[in-house]
């Protein structure tokens, strides 16, 4: 049996990532919106992105979150084979509702968690389900890769069940209908990353869009180059729209296109597609049974194992 | 110069405006659509939890926030209580205004408020039949997501109102704030619409961007969205 990751050192790192993820933008993300407002011919969307820009470099210089709605904090967990925990997985989870509840206070955090009948407000974003946990596991290695997510928002997803008929052109169809209708108004926060799940049940295909959304950094591909060319289309036509930051007539709607499939239902082709805002917030690290922990932006959550297709 | 002229988006001269709360009538008056505006003053934080009381229950707003300022800002700040009572607010974000949309017209009545600032604006209708006539503008927040940048504009906060009732997110947070802003003029004094004008213009290439694309397999039960306007 390998050495137990201390459970002190994941309470302390689902912390520090907490503040991360809450104030410094992603560079990967912020790179993507510098070129969008490069290319902006709209000056009120110019003006927007400008502004954003701004926003961030405040944020990070000043320590304090780059948006109020600091959105729904929660965490993946990447755990290798080998990989042992002080107190076993239940005491990991604790230690993300206790880091989650305290970095609330000292951040500050909003408040975001309520029930969601009677409103009720534990003002810590602790609560039923929340912070949820997903699991992954790796082959090899005794570290676990532990990654906070800070998803804004009401607007910008959406899920259909599509058939194979629909093809290509139903998947379009969806991706503009979606853009287009939480892009008015801006309401979607954008240019977002755009993550698309295809295939796989209802929830696996809802999950991979938010996944592919919040979990891979610009520029990455699908390692399938039809995929991959997919996700360059969707990216061009998202732009050609014509809507840009802030529901302005414009080009900044599509900063990148995820996309990720699992196997379906034979007669089904569902679709799910999510839109990480202009507060990305994401942080990642990987903590050692040695005490080690390493920071970075890419959660690398995406792997061939987690891709994989065969029995093994 | 008169905001007749503002036919399409690029007709908005992005004006800058610095205006100090409570907001007078002559201020409001010469706000153009598309108008670049930043405050000083005070703002109020009221959303779903204070209209509810207000409007719904008939709980007047607290006098002295009344007499202190007349913008209510659609937001709840991240915020928290010390241990010692002091209360810190490290950025603010608006909410979607739309949300609000039928208890406007008594919440006018009832608070005295003639600017809102929030997120992404009513309809055009909701501005004639709502806001004209109490006088109001609607400013829209930037972004959406300029929290730290507003938030440096908080110099202090005033009152706090039903903090234990509500909690932190849907108090009513009386906030003092210097150059709080950029906001751009969203909804103006005659009830035209900035996003409005900007739907107009995106409509015109709908037909293109969908053009050759095929219709759904199977349609979704009572499915239509009419694309003139949709919040």
């Amino acid at each position: 049996m390998a050495r137990p990751i201390p459970v002190k050192l994941i309470e302390d790192t689902a912390r520090e990532l907490t503040a991360r993820a809450a104030i410094d933008i992603p560079p990967d993300y912020r790179e993507g919106v510098r070129r969008a407002r490069d290319t902006e011919q709209n000056k009120l969307a110019r003006f927007v992105l400008t502004e954003m820009l701004a926003n961030w470099e405040l944020a990070t210089a000043e320590r304090r979150p780059m948006c109020a709605d600091t959105g729904l904090p929660r965490y993946y967990v990447r755990v290798g084979n080998e990989a042992a925990i002080e107190g076993g997985f239940v005491a990991l989870e604790r230690a993300l509702r206790r880091a989650t509840a305290e970095a609330t206070a000292t951040i500050p955090l909003r408040p975001n968690r309520v029930h969601p009948l009677t409103r009720v407000d534990h003002n810590n974003n602790v609560g039923m389900h929340a912070p949820e946990v997903t699991y992954a596991f790796e082959p090899g290695g005794d570290f676990i890769d532990l990654t906070t997510v800070h998803k804004g928002g009401l607007f910008g997803s959406d899920y259909r069940m599509l058939f194979p008929s629909d093809g290509i052109g139903g998947i379009k169809r969806f991706f503009i209908d979606t853009l287009v209708e939480f892009g008015r108004r801006g309401l979607a926060c954008q240019p977002a990353i755009v993550g698309v799940g295809i295939g796989g049940s209802k929830d696996t295909c809802v999950r991979l869009g938010k996944e592919a959304a919040c979990l891979r950094v610009v520029g990455s591909r699908n390692p399938d180059p039809a995929i991959a060319k997919l996700e360059e289309e969707l990216t061009r036509l998202g732009n050609y729209i014509g809507i840009g930051a802030m529901g302005f007539a414009g080009s900044s709607l599509v900063v990148a296109t995820h996309i990720e499939v699992a196997y379906s239902h034979t007669g089904g082709m569902p679709i799910a597609m999510h839109s990480f805002c202009l507060s990305s917030r994401r942080a990642t690290a990987r903590i050692r049974p040695d005490g080690l922990v390493e920071f970075r932006t890419d959660p690398q959550w995406f792997t061939d194992y987690y891709r994989r297709e065969g029995t093994e | 110069m008169t905001a007749r002229a503002i036919e399409r988006l690029d007709d908005v001269a992005m004006d800058e405006v610095r205006l100090t709360t409570p907001v007078g009538e002559a201020d409001l008056a010469r706000l153009k659509l598309g108008d670049v505006v930043y405050l000083d003053g005070f703002v109020y934080t009221a959303r779903e939890g204070v209209y509810r009381k207000v409007v719904e229950q008939g709980q007047g707003l607290p006098a002295s926030v009344t007499r202190l300022t007349n913008v209510n800002f659609h937001c709840s700040p991240a915020a928290t209580v010390r241990p010692d009572g002091a209360y810190v607010v490290e950025a603010v974000t608006a909410t979607a205004s739309f949300r609000f949309g039928r208890s406007m017209a008594r919440w006018f009545e009832c608070s005295g408020a003639k600017v809102i600032v929030g997120k992404a604006g009513l309809t055009e209708l909701a501005y004639r039949e709502w806001f004209v006539p109490h006088g109001a503008v609607y400013l829209t927040t930037v972004g959406y997501g300029l929290g730290a940048a507003y938030g440096k504009c908080i110099t202090g906060v005033r009152e706090v109102h039903w903090l234990e009732e509500l909690g932190i997110a849907q108090a009513l947070w009386v906030l003092e704030v210097e150059r709080l802003g950029p906001f751009l003029v969203e909804g103006d004094r005659e009830g035209r619409s900035l996003f409005a004008l900007a739907n107009r213009e995106i409509n015109r290439r709908l037909d293109e961007v969908y053009h050759g694309l095929p219709k759904y397999a199977m349609s979704r039960f009572g499915e239509s969205t009419p694309r003139d306007e949709i919040v």
